[in-house]
């Protein structure tokens, strides 16, 4: 889920740095809300109901804190979404003291855990219609095609008349929605919220995009590209959990992952423009 | 139909445009030169949009307007092929040349903002059969094509579209001889269509060719206008270079 939001993100030639941390603050908020409703005697409907509202707010609101950084006072997306991970990461810490989140109705980890039809679950179902959607707008509608023409070259989207600003801010605000979505997965699978949620999930999501063959320079790159660099990381990951390497060796590998995807872009750019 | 009044434009503490004026009357077709730096794509930023004049204003159809955006311009009927803005190189010839006004599928998918590929592939290659331009496929990527090609899509593009004023920043660069040729010609047919045409080159005997009147820019000014039947290559490159030597000295000075 989170590659799809840094999948329109890296099109429009930008990053976002803080889908993890905006998965952990707003599983952490939905679940404040959640827990805060239901104690205080609220009817449940209404509890999961605001928490999802609370949740999604949350990812909206940093989407457009982001977005508005980066075209109104021209901080380059690296480190105005860098900034907004260190906001959002200290909140989710500042709002739990680091302690989990728990009480929340058993009926959370309940729907996020049932299996049917033998392999899905309500996350995994989620996950697939919302990357279809997400692909389905991306390739076929005129909000992705305005996406790749930014990404590939802003000056002549401004001068083909499209509001480049606007859609900017639109393509983070989106972003923050889908990692917010991502963390109320988190929550239903887990049945508690877990401050710890979404850290480093942002080098992963990259990872995923990047090796799906999406460029960093901008213009390039599919959802479905993205879904399969996302199962060759989990792959990677599990195989190598398999062999018995330390988890701890898991970023270190992606980061390699990373680079090494990145040089051989540069250099396919550069053998291009000789 | 378009006239700029006293239009200035600075950048930091330069000075790229100073009291600029001049007009350009519908179905007209006006060449705009100057040397190199003289502010000839800066005075086509302002027309088109892209930047706001500093200080002056700009009179469109007898309306005192200023341009939020290039959306707006085109709005208006202005079309730009810009010096050096170029396309979304990683779109085809017909997204590019629909860019920003993309046809929509009917119904409800439309709504939605889904579009009309394949209407707009027809769309396209009808537009540029009826200019009369040679592209290749218009389903093959820009960043594909040579540098003359991805020129001939600009112009198409904006030919296509143009329904007031038409702008060309040194449309003829990257062009061989014959696509120059065409593009010369293409004035002249926009023209006659009731469309006015600014044209911004280096080369004056293109200028000479199909030019109403010529406007001199130096330095950012304005230094002389001349119906183009009335005038000579010599006087338009004395103009463009100035006096005397020593105003020159004196400005890089
Ligand atoms: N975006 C910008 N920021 C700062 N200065 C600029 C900018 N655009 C143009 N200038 C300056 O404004 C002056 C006029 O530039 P402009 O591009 O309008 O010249 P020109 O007449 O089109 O030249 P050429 O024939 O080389 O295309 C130059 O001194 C240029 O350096
Ligand atoms: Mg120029």
């Amino acid at each position: 889920m989170l590659a799809f939001a840094e999948t329109l993100v890296i099109i429009t030639g930008g990053i976002d740095l803080s889908v993890g941390a905006i998965l952990g603050l707003s599983g952490i908020i939905g679940s404040l809300v959640l827990v805060t409703l239901t104690t205080a005697d609220h009817s449940l409907t209404a509890g999961l109901f605001a928490g999802v509202i609370a949740a999604m707010l949350t990812g909206l609101l940093i989407g457009l804190g982001n977005g508005l950084m980066i075209t109104r006072m021209r901080v380059t997306p690296f480190i105005a979404t860098l900034a907004m991970l260190g906001i959002a990461t200290g909140l989710t810490f500042v709002l739990t003291n680091g302690v989990d989140v728990s009480g929340l109705p058993p009926v959370v980890a309940t729907l996020g855990n049932a299996v049917f039809l033998g392999v899905l679950t309500v996350p995994i179902v989620v996950t697939a219609v919302i990357g279809i959607v997400v692909g389905l707008y991306l390739h076929r509608s005129q909000f992705g095609r305005w996406t790749f023409a930014i990404g590939s070259n802003a000056r002549a989207a401004r001068g083909a008349g499209i509001p480049v600003s606007r859609h900017l801010v639109k393509v983070y605000v989106l972003s923050g929605l889908l990692s917010a979505a991502a963390g109320i997965l988190v929550v239903m699978r887990l049945g508690t919220g877990s401050p710890l949620e979404g850290s480093n999930d942002e080098l992963n999501a990259i990872a995923a995009v990047v090796i799906g063959g999406a460029s960093l320079f901008g213009g390039v790159g599919t959802v479905l590209g993205s879904v399969l660099g996302a199962l060759i990381i989990g792959t990677i990951v599990n195989g190598l959990i398999v062999v018995g390497v330390q988890p701890y060796w898991q970023t270190v590998i992606i980061g390699v992952i990373i680079a090494v995807a990145v040089m051989l872009q540069e250099r396919g750019r550069q053998k291009e423009a000789a | 139909m378009l006239s700029l009044k006293n239009v200035g434009k600075r950048f930091g503490s330069l000075t790229a445009l100073d009291a600029v004026g001049f007009e350009v009357g519908a179905g007209e077709v006006v060449g705009l030169v100057g040397d190199n730096g003289a502010g000839k794509s800066t005075c086509v930023k302002i027309i088109s949009g892209m930047f706001q004049p500093s200080s002056g204003h700009i009179d469109f159809d007898g309306q005192p307007r200023v341009w939020a955006s290039p959306h707006e311009a085109l709005d208006a009927g202005i079309e730009t092929v810009y010096q050096d803005v170029g396309l979304a190189s990683h779109l085809s010839v017909d997204a590019n040349i629909f860019l920003g006004r993309e046809m929509k599928l009917p119904g409800l998918l439309g709504r939605l903002g889904f579009l009309d590929n394949s209407g707009m592939r027809s769309a396209a290659r009808a537009d540029t059969h009826r200019i009369g331009i040679r592209l290749p496929d218009v389903g093959a990527a820009v960043g594909d094509l040579s540098g003359g090609q991805r020129q001939a899509v600009a112009i198409a593009r904006s030919i296509s579209w143009a329904r007031k004023l038409l702008i060309l920043d040194e449309p003829t660069n990257h062009l061989g001889v014959a696509e120059v040729e065409e593009v010369l010609r293409l004035i002249g047919r926009v023209r006659d269509q009731g469309v006015a045409v600014m044209l911004i080159s280096h080369t004056l005997p293109h200028v000479m060719a199909v030019t109403d009147r010529i406007v001199v820019l130096r330095l950012g000014r304005v230094v002389a206008q001349h119906v183009t039947k009335e005038t000579t290559t010599a006087q338009i490159v004395h103009d463009i270079m100035g006096a005397s030597e020593e105003e020159i000295a004196a400005h890089v000075r």
